[in-house]
């Protein structure tokens, strides 16, 4: 490669390496949300009360709790994290901060990955570190709280990946909650199958391997392919608006 | 080659083809499904065991096929939109993710009609059930997506991006039947191996998918036309087309 053909910038000639680039996205976004604490709890709120609905509006005799518990874990689960996405870009779009990130030399999936990892630190852990206490409460055995929150666990970041893509398509959009939610939940589904599979699996004493492996195989998949079509998507809407 | 290519991203080139190509493709669309259908409907021998109720088969089967192969073939356009940002590609996409839906519809409302006689139940939530009902609410999203971006261009490669993603349910949705065990049976036709059923059965079943096929070659390139003369209504060769259509 000649001279006159090579990049103007390359991202060690910027100063700053694609790793301190992801680290600084990542620490900002928590400074960020450390600071709009309110923000934080909402979902958390939410899961809670989605999940108390069950025992209230369905029955709270235990058998059907324990049948159910877990699916109705995954299902608030899925659901909160689903509410909390569109905090995911929307700030950084509105303030123009987005824009900046675009323009970096650092490649943009990269730091699309390292804006989605805080947002699961931020919305998905908290939910697996919660599941216990709501297992004990619709009466889910030990053992299947254990491969519950496992199974929380990797798929939490799945959901906050696929959700990534769902944001940013619907950035700047009129009613963009409901699209995302539209666009969102088919991509959802086989993940839920597999969550609360793996739980009905535990609960009946089946060995659970396969399951996991296979959720860590979802896993493995959206690290992989989620941050490159989440990347793309942003690109499209920053040049829509 | 790449003067095809480059003509084939020219609309108006696209026009004129399509123009001529529809005659024939609605032609052999009706004669196949009209020799298909009533074939299997009326002529076809019953089934042993289900009786006349399986003949819902001859319009169950074409709307399932057709349903997962628009969804490839707008995976397909998909790519050469996001890619080479080929002008026909988006509107291909456009124009067919509405007859994607419907097909999947009549494919899961017809399964449920035929579920209701063998089955007894009008639903279950069984893997290939399930999966067909993900490319509804997939087709369904992408039109959503597209009619929320008002830029042409933009909500083009938004919807792209989002077919793409959804192609991962595609396998899924083909194997079910054959990594679970589930209620729906085996695939009808397979590339390496004679359809399981006698020839009166599946021939016509043949026609009325290659039928089907035509008739949905023929409604997308109505609907793209629709669509190529909405965006291009500013260019000339609209104008003159439109008024050369009203002098005639």
């Amino acid at each position: 490669m000649n001279a006159e053909t090579r990049p103007l910038i390359k991202p060690q000639e910027s100063g700053v390496s694609t790793v301190a680039a992801m680290r600084a996205v990542f620490s900002r976004d928590m400074k960020v949300a450390f600071r709009q604490r309110q923000d934080l709890l909402n979902p958390l709120l939410f899961f809670v009360m989605v999940v108390t609905l069950f025992p209230l509006g369905v029955s709270p005799e235990v058998s059907f709790l324990r049948e159910a518990g877990a699916g109705i874990l995954w299902v608030a689960a899925l659901l909160s994290v689903l509410l909390s996405l569109d905090h995911l870009f929307r700030h950084d779009f509105d303030d123009g901060t987005l824009e900046q990130l675009v323009l970096q030399p650092q490649p943009l999936f990269l730091l699309v990955l390292a804006k989605t990892l805080a947002h699961w630190v931020l919305t998905g852990l908290p939910l697996v570190l919660l599941a216990p206490v709501l297992g004990v409460m619709v009466h889910l055995e030990g053992n299947s709280i254990a491969v519950l929150c496992l199974t929380l666990l990797i798929g939490t970041p799945v959901l906050s990946l696929i959700g990534s893509i769902g944001a940013a398509l619907t950035l700047g959009l009129r009613s963009a909650g409901v699209l995302l939610s539209l666009l969102i939940i088919p991509l959802y589904i086989p993940v839920l199958i597999f969550g609360t599979g793996t739980v009905a699996a535990a609960t009946e004493g089946a060995p659970v391997g396969a399951y996991v492996a296979l959720m860590g195989a979802f896993l493995v998949l959206a690290i992989t392919l989620a941050p490159f079509a989440a990347a793309a998507a942003l690109r499209i809407s920053l040049s829509n608006s | 080659m790449w003067q095809i290519f480059h003509k084939l991203g020219s609309p108006k080139w696209f026009f004129g083809i399509a123009t001529r190509l529809m005659p024939w493709l609605l032609a052999g669309a009706l004669a196949l499904l009209a020799v298909g259908l009533v074939w299997g409907l009326a002529f076809a021998p019953k089934d042993y065991l289900q009786g006349n109720s399986y003949r819902i088969i001859f319009i169950h089967v074409p709307s399932a096929f057709l349903a997962q192969s628009v969804y490839i073939m707008m995976a397909s356009a998909a790519v050469v939109t996001l890619v080479w940002r080929m002008k026909l590609a988006d509107v291909f996409v456009k124009a067919v993710a509405p007859v994607g839906l419907v097909l999947t519809f009549l494919a899961l409302f017809t399964g449920a009609v035929w579920g209701k006689p063998t089955w007894g139940t009008w639903w279950i939530w069984d893997a290939r059930l399930t999966s067909m009902l993900i490319l509804l609410f997939l087709y369904g999203g992408a039109i959503a997506l597209d009619r929320a971006i008002n830029d042409e261009k933009s909500a083009a490669r938004a919807v792209a991006v989002l077919v793409l993603v959804g192609v991962v349910n595609i396998p899924i949705i083909k194997y079910s039947v054959e990594w679970w065990n589930t209620l729906h049976q085996p695939a009808t036709f397979k590339l390496t191996e004679k359809p399981s059923m006698p020839a009166e059965m599946w021939v016509p079943l043949l026609l009325s998918v290659l039928g089907l096929y035509l008739m949905f070659g023929w409604l997308a390139c109505l609907r793209m036309q629709t669509e190529i003369l909405v965006r291009e209504q500013r260019t000339r060769w609209v104008k003159e087309h439109v008024l050369a259509r009203r002098a005639g």
